[in-house]
């Protein structure tokens, strides 16, 4: 399993959202490595496909893709289970991506 | 940075609002407090504190209290912040104080202000009492423990000095031309 976790430094969310990440492949049993990249420029945002900070992908996936991609510098929201919308992505919205990409593999 | 410290005076502004009418911070002398709140639409700090902003205008516009908010963001670069978009979030999200555009950017850099959210209260002498973030939890409303905001808001409304006059804005960067 391929684990990225991109972010732009100006969002202050990327701390906990890799903590949350981390938990969350703990939690389900996976021990791939999490490979961190660091966006700096828009050039970078165009050439990862950055959506926006933070994002995490799994075996090239987004975990919460957007309808209408737009790749910038930019922190970007998540539409929580309760409808709110949030800096950080929920643990179970990663949980779930994590355990469909296992599904896949399986 | 801030220009602004606890105790400076307002920075006056006259600025466009959503409601098609221009906006003076002296429109809003009289009240007990001010809060303006830089803000935008597409930030998702924002999105996530902006029911609170929507709910704390509510709890104290009885107490003369009035936010106002102010989008300076570039919109060529960042088209959800344009000024029919902040129309839409302001009926979507029935905003109960002014969204003014900054689109010159000025207010924005007089005021040094750097995030969105950035709150900047000031009391009936226009004087700043607090600036900084809303409260300590941007991702889930139910576990705020610290209400920066509604603690120097009811400091200011009874007369008592601010305990915590500054905290760091959170949220993300403006987005200057």
């Amino acid at each position: 399993m391929k684990i990225r976790f991109l972010y732009f430094e100006d969002c202050p969310s990327h701390d906990e959202a890799l903590q949350r990440l981390r938990r969350s492949t703990e939690a389900e049993g996976i021990s791939a490595d999490v490979e961190i990249v660091r966006v700096e420029t828009a050039e970078d945002a165009e050439k990862f496909k950055f959506i926006g900070s933070p994002t995490i992908t799994v075996n090239g996936q987004d975990i919460d893709p957007p309808a209408k991609p737009h790749y910038a510098l930019t922190c970007r929201g998540y539409r929580l289970e309760d409808g709110r919308i949030s800096p950080l992505p929920s643990e179970a919205m990663i949980r779930r991506a994590l355990r469909e990409a296992k599904t896949k593999e399986s | 940075m801030t220009n602004l410290k606890a105790g400076d005076k307002a920075i006056p502004f006259k600025l466009p609002g959503v409601d098609d009418k221009e906006h003076s911070f002296d429109d809003y002398a009289g009240e007990s407090a001010v809060v303006v709140i830089f803000s935008c639409n597409h930030c998702p700090y924002v999105r996530a504190w902006e029911d609170r902003m929507v709910q704390i205008q509510a709890d104290y516009v009885g107490k003369g209290v009035q936010l106002v908010a102010i989008n300076a963001n570039d919109e060529s670069k960042y088209p959800d912040d344009s000024f029919p978009k902040m129309k839409e979030r302001a009926r979507e999200k029935k905003f109960n104080f002014p969204y003014l555009r900054d689109e010159m950017q000025s207010v924005a850099r007089a005021y040094g202000a750097e995030r969105t959210p950035e709150v900047f209260l000031f009391d009936r002498n226009s004087v700043l009492r607090y600036h900084g973030t809303i409260d300590d939890n941007y991702d889930d409303p139910k576990a705020v423990k610290e209400h920066y905001l509604r603690r120097a808001l009811d400091a200011v409304l009874a007369g008592r000095p601010v305990s915590i006059a500054e905290t760091k804005p959170v949220g993300c960067s403006i987005k200057w031309k």
